[in-house]
């Protein structure tokens, strides 16, 4: 399925370099087995892995397969292996990558729907089983107070958790998730930490209960590979820890 | 069982393994290593009741710890539930034939059988 193609320099600028961007194509509906197109690809310092695809769909292959949105680390749609990496192609400058030759592929962990898109049902499914809301008896319309007030030491405990974007990343760097297809997944372990480790919150026991599982947190075994690929600085590798010490009775 | 459960008992059974074995081999240094290995020796060891019976705490805190290891490799590599099944009963099964086993070669020996 190789194939070079060069695209049209017509807006390229003389600061502007080349790479070849080497894109892994797949269609689950009517391919064996994957393989890569080339394109060489013209960019600036600024110019992301994501704008260098959507330069080769708009000038040579518009059957590209990818996932995008919001092209600034926050919807966390275009998560892919870019140079053997997970890493979000909107958040990740060619420049930065310091190779003439960069390869992207769909992240790993998850079914391909086509090329560089993945299926996030089992994110979502898993994602929503650990009950990331905050579970209490009262309400605020009932409870006489206005807000359920924190000080900002009780917010400290859980809000760089809260920056998850359900990217997929760190599930797609799991080397646990790669044999174990019914692991819960760094994902939803680290929302579990979030919500069990706000002030606000009475469901811990309900929510420990659910990775109390033999798929569940004992699973994980602190490769720390979710942490470094976080493009939002979570650090799911310590919360899954920390979540530990909660079922051991080292927390409560 | 709860998950949990079992991996307070694993992490347990790991460190007083680690203790134990620690202790077995300070005694083992006692005198020389070919002279340990002499089977009039080890008999004399069986039939010291103390050692023997920390011998046997040693034999069930490492198959405890062995086959709960292997069932969490096993169910690793691949899942399904007649699958996790089997390799759960299969472990506790074998965790339990080694422990008799080697109970049946302590006490024989402890008894003068052997």
């Amino acid at each position: 399925m190789a194939q070079v193609s060069s695209i049209s320099n017509e807006q390229t600028s003389p600061t502007s370099k080349l790479i070849t961007l080497r894109i892994s194509r797949f269609n689950p509906e009517h391919d064996e087995s994957s393989g890569f197109m080339e394109f060489s690809v013209s960019y600036e310092k600024w110019t992301t892995v994501l704008e260098a695809i959507l330069d080769v769909k708009k000038h040579h292959d518009h059957s590209v397969g990818v996932r995008y949105s919001c092209r600034q680390a926050t919807c966390g749609s275009c998560g892919m292996i870019i140079n053997g990496k997970p890493r979000l192609a909107c958040f990740t400058k060619i420049s930065e990558l310091n190779s003439d030759v960069v390869t992207v592929e769909p992240m790993n962990n998850f079914p391909i729907i086509r090329d560089l898109a993945v299926k996030f049902e089992k994110l979502f499914d898993t994602h929503q089983k650990i009950k990331p809301y905050l579970i209490r008896d009262d309400t605020e319309i009932e409870s006489n107070e206005k807000e359920f007030l924190q000080s900002p030491e009780e917010v400290e405990q859980y809000i760089q958790f809260a920056n998850c974007i359900k990217c997929g990343l760190c599930n797609s760097a799991c080397p646990t998730m790669a044999t174990d297809s019914s692991f819960v997944g760094p994902q939803a372990l680290a929302q579990a930490y979030r919500y069990v480790a706000d002030s606000r919150d009475k469901g811990k026991d309900s929510r420990l209960k659910i990775i109390d599982d033999s798929h569940g947190i004992w699973r994980c075994h602190f490769a720390g590979s979710c942490s470094q690929v976080c493009p939002k600085g979570v650090d799911p590798a310590m919360g899954i820890q920390l979540l530990r010490g909660y079922m051991l009775g080292f927390r409560s | 069982m709860r998950e949990s459960t079992i991996m307070k008992i694993h992490y347990g059974t790991a460190l007083a393994a680690v203790a134990l074995v620690a202790v077995h081999i300070l005694m083992r240094l006692t005198q020389g290593f070919a002279e340990s290995l002499e089977y009039e020796n080890v008999l004399a060891n069986y039939k010291f009741i103390p050692y023997a019976a920390m011998l046997e705490l040693i034999l069930i805190l490492l198959s405890v710890h062995g086959f709960n290891g292997l069932r969490v490799i096993l169910l690793e590599l691949k899942q399904g539930r007649i699958y996790e099944k089997a390799v759960s009963y299969g472990c506790l099964a074998a965790m339990i034939g080694l422990i008799a086993y080697g109970s049946r070669t302590i006490i024989m020996t402890n008894m003068g059988m052997v």
